[in-house]
């Protein structure tokens, strides 16, 4: 593959588009509410009234709105329809053309839902046909990596993702670029890429949605950083519960390998890389890198202590990068765009954008895409549109069975890794659930703690004896049996686990009762029994 | 080191898929992983007969066959039934009344999350997220997701599995 051959394929995909573009979402989501027969009642009524040279439907991924799919948009009419049916799919078609009545319900495309929104990771989501890399190419992909190749040094790539100013996506924020330039240092006489794609934090699908929608642009990620560290070998860990993601990742790097864009002399370099699948099985701690990597080997998914880091001895003691999905997506439009023009989103910390699952007591559930510093409010009542009717907003979940519960009297607080993090939360991959006055807090705690209880790997004790003994007592609290001395001993032991887990789990499982004790202190107090 | 090709346990084809992924690995130990997808995939369980051969074709101690198939949630060394449900119990799905849904299913099933029907028509299990948070709460039929449930919906799509159930 040569940089003319790129160009030529985006060339010809330009010529063979037609005048209007139909498109239908295939994301998970609108798949569950019968996209695919969506999509073949469009290409039906586009046959059955011969406008085939005109009008071409085209599946796409996720366009962010999952609540109400499955969706389909019209370009260049900028025209979207939500809940549509095979039934009324014809009418978008005959509307059109004729002035025919559209059956098909219309969704404000216009609204801040959307333009709120800054869209890097999910640029091309909901516009490019996830299954052919002709589509990414004519979006403008594997240029990045071209650029990479032909005009950089290694050390010059890194320096653009420290300039950049990116921070791991999957949620503790450690700056990308330092990351690989630890690992470009260390010896080793191979190197491995890992992409973790566990997301395992329920209540989000922000990866899920990455690579079931722009799976080359992960891909295209993962080359650039086997290129900036001296690696020639990626593995991309994803979960058994994405099939789809699996499917459409397995179909790019098949097409990626045909066009000589991994593999062998990628664009007639030096440079080589490899990438393959490795399909989790269902662990939680997997998520947690070295437990991730001691999946990958094949074996129990249990974490050991940090260092050696991963950096040094990762993969089969090779020195081993490991990022999430949404950091590898951001690594092509960085190279493409420059480091300036990413570093001028965000905070003075916290740069770039941050995807987010937005769902629970919400009108707009769905995936959105917002620069770092937006407040909490913006985003629940701007692009979220605020509570459902006759529901009080309370709290919003951010960071999962990690993460903690922040209360409606701080959402004027700014999204960034470190204020999430002083309000007791953390940034996390981004689920982010909003809880409204219905809910109760202890029983978000107790749910939080049940699960950290069933994954925990039973490594170590803190960990292991300790989630038990927690969950336990939020139970008896729940079940109004507890005490004062129970409390106590509750947050005792929260600070004991916290302290000494062995990874990532442990230590912060406590966190969605320090938060909910922390906040909605009263709650807790009024299950409590006198003491004697 | 010259690869010695595992006697299959039985002529039955779906070995040979078996075989074929722990061969695309060269016979190496850290295929378990993958091995273990692939016979859950041809057979729907693990059996000890699968896990003994396992062990042989990788050379793997049967400890670490047996660790890895009871460590991770998605294998399962017990037969399931005709059709499964599973319901996730994700956060936003949690927030959305899935207990109620999983309760719901329960009692019009006969059984708890994790157990098969008498008649072997229909295994119920849970899931910790499958990612279709937007459209929550989300139950999976027969590997199809279905969005925004109710009690009284999924009852509904259950009836016709549990036909010989009381």
């Amino acid at each position: 593959m040569l940089l003319e051959e790129l160009i030529g394929i985006a060339e010809k995909q330009r010529e063979v588009r037609k005048q209007i573009c139909v498109r239908c979402c295939m994301s998970a989501g609108c798949m569950s509410s019968q996209s695919a027969e969506v999509k073949t009642a469009l290409e039906k009524a586009v046959a059955e009234r011969q406008m085939g040279d005109l009008i071409e439907v085209r599946r796409v991924g996720c366009m962010g709105l999952c609540g109400p799919g499955p969706l389909v948009s019209v370009e260049p009419n900028s025209l979207l329809y939500e809940h549509v049916t095979p039934e009324n799919a014809g009418s978008i078609i005959d509307a059109l053309t004729s002035a025919g009545p559209i059956k098909a319900e219309r969704c404000d495309p216009q609204h801040p839902f959307f333009t709120r929104q800054t869209l890097v990771v999910r640029a091309n989501g909901g516009r490019i046909d996830p299954e052919r890399i002709e589509d990414y190419i004519e979006a403008g992909g594997y240029r990045a990596l071209h650029h990479v190749l032909t005009e950089m040094q290694p050390p010059q790539a890194i320096e653009a993702i420290i300039k950049s100013g990116l921070r791991g996506r999957g949620g503790a924020g450690y700056p990308t670029g330092l990351k690989w330039a630890t690992v470009a240092k260390s010896v080793g006489k191979q190197k491995f890429v890992v992409c973790n794609g566990d997301e395992g934090d329920p209540g989000a699908f922000m990866d899920r949605s990455v690579l079931e929608s722009d799976p080359h642009s992960v891909i295209e990620g993962m080359a650039i950083a086997g290129y900036a560290i001296g690696a020639d070998q990626g593995f991309i860990y994803v979960r058994a519960e994405y099939p789809l993601a699996i499917s459409r990742l397995q179909v790019a790097i098949r097409q990626a390998k045909q066009h000589g864009l991994i593999g062998s002399a990628i664009f007639e370099s030096t440079f080589n890389f490899n990438v393959d699948i490795r399909i989790g099985a269902g662990a939680f701690v997997c998520g947690e890198e070295t437990a991730l990597m001691a999946s990958i080997e094949g074996k129990r998914g249990q974490p050991r202590p940090r260092p050696p880091f991963p950096a040094e001895s990762g993969l089969w003691g090779f020195p081993t990068l490991i990022n999430n999905v949404e950091t590898f997506a951001n690594i092509a439009p960085i190279i493409n765009r420059g480091p300036e023009w990413y570093a001028g989103f965000g905070t003075e910390k916290s740069k770039g954008t941050k995807v987010f699952a937005l769902t629970g007591k919400i009108q707009n559930t769905g995936l959105i895409e917002v620069p770092m510093g937006i407040t909490i409010r913006e985003i629940v009542e701007e692009l979220g549109g605020g509570a459902p009717e006759g529901a009080k907003l309370k709290a919003v979940q951010t960071g999962g069975p990690s993460g903690g519960c922040i209360p409606a009297e701080h959402f004027d607080a700014s999204i960034d890794y470190e204020s999430l993090t002083q309000l007791g939360s953390i940034m996390g991959s981004g689920g982010m659930v909003v809880m409204d006055d219905q809910t109760n807090m202890v029983e978000v705690a107790r749910f939080y703690m049940q699960f950290c209880m069933e994954e925990s790997c039973g490594k170590c004790v803190p960990c292991r004896a300790g989630t038990v003994q927690m969950y336990h007592l939020l139970a008896k609290i729940a079940a109004r049996q507890a005490t004062m001395k129970d409390l106590e001993l509750l947050e005792e032991l929260c600070d004991l686990v916290k302290n000494t887990s062995l990874c990532g789990l442990g230590q912060t499982a406590p966190n969605p009762v320090l938060s909910t004790l922390r906040y909605f202190r009263n709650e807790y107090l009024e299950l409590l029994q006198p003491a004697g | 080191m010259k690869v010695v090709k595992p006697a299959l346990p039985s002529p039955d084809k779906r070995w040979k898929i078996v075989d074929a992924k722990m061969r695309r690995f060269g016979y190496q130990g850290h295929a378990l992983i993958e091995t273990l997808h692939a016979v859950q995939q041809s057979f729907g369980y693990l059996d000890e007969e699968a896990l003994r051969f396992v062990v042989k074709a990788l050379h793997v101690p049967p400890s670490r066959v047996y660790g890895v198939a009871t460590f991770y949630n998605f294998f399962t060394l017990k037969p399931q039934g005709v059709h499964t449900c599973v319901v996730c119990l994700g956060t936003a799905c949690y927030v959305k009344g899935a207990e109620r849904v999983l309760a719901a299913i329960e009692r019009a099933a006969g059984i708890k999350s994790g157990e098969t029907t008498p008649d072997n028509q229909l295994s119920l299990l849970t899931v910790r997220c499958i990612g279709a948070c937007a459209i929550a709460p989300a139950v999976v039929y027969d590997g199809n997701v279905s969005g925004k449930q109710t009690a009284e919906q999924a009852v509904e799509k259950l009836k016709g599995y549990l036909h010989n159930a009381a």
